[in-house]
């Protein structure tokens, strides 16, 4: 389907506009499987569109973004979300756990969306991983912040996808908390094989990550 | 975890919610469940019970009460007719049988009912233990009536006057069980059947033997039979006023040899042999006679007609419970639904297609109330066995719970669409959502 020289994201000529104003203007940009990239700018330079067209949410007005070698700028809705479901792990900064669901069954939901299957020993390990293993069967509400963070990054990654984007992960998180964050990250992924895309003004990550890519707002670049 | 259940998972969630939508539905289906179940069951045995009767002759009165007691025997009698009448009935050619009742008397709230062996045959009755009677005071208790007071052949009892079981006994004249009948599904399972000349015995006629009596009634009514029918050769209406002359005649003879009362029964139970019995027979009686007759077709239609209008009302109750249960539905969809905005973007972008969502969406409705329906048939039929332990005269009419009607059927699908619709709005929404909105919206 695709060779390992195919760069795993690759975005070109990108620019998105709501009711004729520019949000969003992205330069030339890919990053390899296990290239690991820090995605900056300030508020308002359109940090979060880039990665709803990334992830295939919306359809930018102009441009095309590769996912895996395929243009998911230009599939149609069904296959863009096969596409995400195939390859992109999402991790919001308000977590958006299933609130009805233990840590361990929003897991086994997201894999079987993602996959029509349940592994539940990759599930133990991943929440064994980022040491939730005796909060597993808790309901998000009864979680810390961290906690929830912890268990959203598990999810993110129990379908083993190739890409993972979180979009300002740690932004709520104290130093200490946010570079934790950054490397449990970083460590879950090597684990298991995913590359990270990580979109944030938080420049506490800067030091954890080699590659950044800076956004400017659209305004200033125009 | 799969979204059915994660359609499980969210009714747990607000489970309290999802316990007082239930309730909603479960109370709706149960009352229509009692109707249909109450309301079939009754005009069935309306039906089973009156089968074969074209006609009922008795004492001038209301003819549903006539009908009701005699053949129903649920209602007091509207009074005595004189015995002749038999003779002058069964003269008739376009009348195929003509059946007896005497009424009055019972036993522990058991009506003892004198009259002929053909009263059981009429309903297909069966001796299942012991023989029919062959003489009078002896009985043949209809299956119900041996089961509840357990008794057998041979043994005595003690009949008393009056329908309610407290009037005074007559304790010189016992009755013996002869006879124990196989169940029916009928009236007759809750009677007890002796010959007419027993009841007469009781009340202090001369009792006679009951082959006597009837030879005697025989011999009475013989003359009369071939009078009458000479008479009918002759001419078709003139007949029945001699008849009833000639009847008056030979029962003031039988009174004065026996010393006391004319002869009576209570009612009788007509079959037509042809259908032009039906034209000319009730107006004849109802307009020439002292006596009423009345078709046990028009009482019941008329009967149930006027109890339609009340359980039409409680039926139209019931749907707009229901329908308010559908509501209720909708509206704890809609707003649960408001709430999970995000949780449903959420879902999107973990991959899952809008059609699996909406199907999602539509299950939790449906499962509400597929839980609603099925809870409010047991609930239903819980009423019915209840109410049928509870209220003899239930019983007596045959109610039963454990019997299901295609109708409640019915009731289970209408529920369970009505779910699937209230939920059917919310879940449409799912393919208008624009994901990225709905993320940057709800936090």
């Amino acid at each position: 389907m695709t060779t390992t020289a195919e760069p795993l994201i690759e975005v070109r000529d990108l620019r998105h506009d709501i009711a004729g104003r520019c949000v969003m203007a992205a330069p030339a940009f890919t990053a390899l499987r296990g290239e690991h990239t820090l995605l900056l700018g300030p508020s308002g330079s359109g940090k979060t569109t880039l990665i709803n067209v990334i992830t295939g949410l919306i359809t930018p007005s102009s441009g095309e973004v590769k996912i895996d070698g395929t243009v998911m700028s230009a599939l149609p809705a069904a296959q863009r979300d096969q596409l995400r479901r195939r390859t992109i792990g999402v991790v919001f900064q308000t977590l958006r756990l299933i609130g009805a669901l233990s840590v361990r069954q929003n897991l086994a939901l997201a894999q079987t969306l993602a996959l029509g299957r349940n592994d539940s020993a990759l599930i133990d390990r991943l929440i064994a991983q980022v040491g939730l293993t005796h909060r597993a069967d808790a309901r998000p509400r009864e979680l810390s912040q961290g906690e929830g963070q912890r268990a959203a990054i598990a999810r993110a990654l129990c379908a083993q996808p190739a890409l993972v984007v979180a979009d300002e992960p740690t932004s709520a998180l104290d130093d200490a908390n946010a570079v934790a964050m950054a490397d449990l990250l970083l460590e879950t992924a090597e684990a298991t094989g995913a590359t990270l895309l990580i979109a944030t003004h938080d420049n506490r990550l800067r030091e954890r990550f080699s590659r950044t890519f800076t956004l400017a707002a659209p305004g200033v670049s125009a | 975890m799969t979204l059915a259940g994660l359609s499980l998972a969210y009714l747990r969630d607000r489970a309290l919610n999802t316990a007082l939508n239930i309730l909603l539905l479960t109370l709706s289906v149960a009352t229509l469940v009692i109707l249909v179940l109450f309301s079939s069951q009754l005009s069935e045995r309306f039906e089973r019970d009156a089968r074969g009767i074209d006609l009922v002759v008795g004492a001038k009165g209301s003819p549903l009460q006539l009908i009701l007691s005699s053949i129903y025997q649920v209602d007091v009698p509207t009074g005595n007719i004189p015995l002749a009448t038999v003779e002058m009935l069964r003269s008739d050619p376009t009348v195929a049988e003509v059946i007896p009742l005497a009424l009055g008397d019972s036993f522990r709230g058991y009506r003892i009912v004198g009259t002929e062996a053909a009263y059981i045959d009429h309903f297909g009755g069966t001796i299942a233990q012991g023989q029919v009677f062959t003489g009078n005071y002896q009985a043949v208790l209809g299956a119900q009536v041996a089961r509840q007071t357990g008794a057998g052949l041979g043994q005595k009892f003690i009949g008393s006057h009056g329908l309610s079981g407290d009037g005074h006994a007559h304790e010189e004249t016992p009755y013996e069980v002869v006879g124990i009948l196989a169940p029916t599904g009928t009236v007759l399972d809750r009677l007890i059947i002796t010959p007419v000349g027993s009841i007469w015995a009781a009340h202090g006629f001369t009792p006679p033997a009951a082959e006597g009596a009837a030879e005697d009634h025989d011999h009475a009514g013989h003359d009369h039979d071939t009078h009458a029918h000479d008479d009918h050769d002759h001419d078709g209406d003139g007949q029945q006023d001699h008849a009833a002359e000639d009847h008056d005649h030979g029962a003031e003879g039988e009174h004065a040899a026996h010393g006391s009362g004319e002869l009576e029964v209570t009612a009788l139970l007509i079959k037509y042999r042809s259908s032009m019995a039906a034209v000319r027979l009730p107006s004849f009686i109802n307009k020439q006679t002292q006596l009423q007759a009345a078709a046990p077709a028009v009482e019941m239609t008329r009967l149930l007609s006027l109890l339609g209008v009340g359980i039409d009302a409680i039926r139209a109750f019931a749907v707009l419970l229901m329908a308010t249960s559908g509501l209720s539905i909708f509206v704890a969809l809609y707003s649960a639904l408001r709430q999970r905005e995000g949780d449903m973007a959420m879902l999107r972008v973990m991959g899952a297609r809008p059609p699996a969502i909406f199907g999602h969406i539509v299950l939790e409705g449906v499962l509400l109330a597929a839980a609603g329906a099925l809870l409010g048939v047991a609930v239903g039929h819980g009423v019915v066995a209840v109410s049928a332990a509870t209220f003899p005269q239930l019983q007596d009419m045959g109610l039963t719970a454990a019997r299901f009607e295609p109708a409640e059927l019915l009731i289970v699908l209408a529920a369970i669409s009505m779910g699937a619709l209230a939920a059917l709005i919310p879940a449409l929404k799912v393919f208008r959502v624009d994901i990225a909105k709905t993320l940057a919206d709800t936090r």
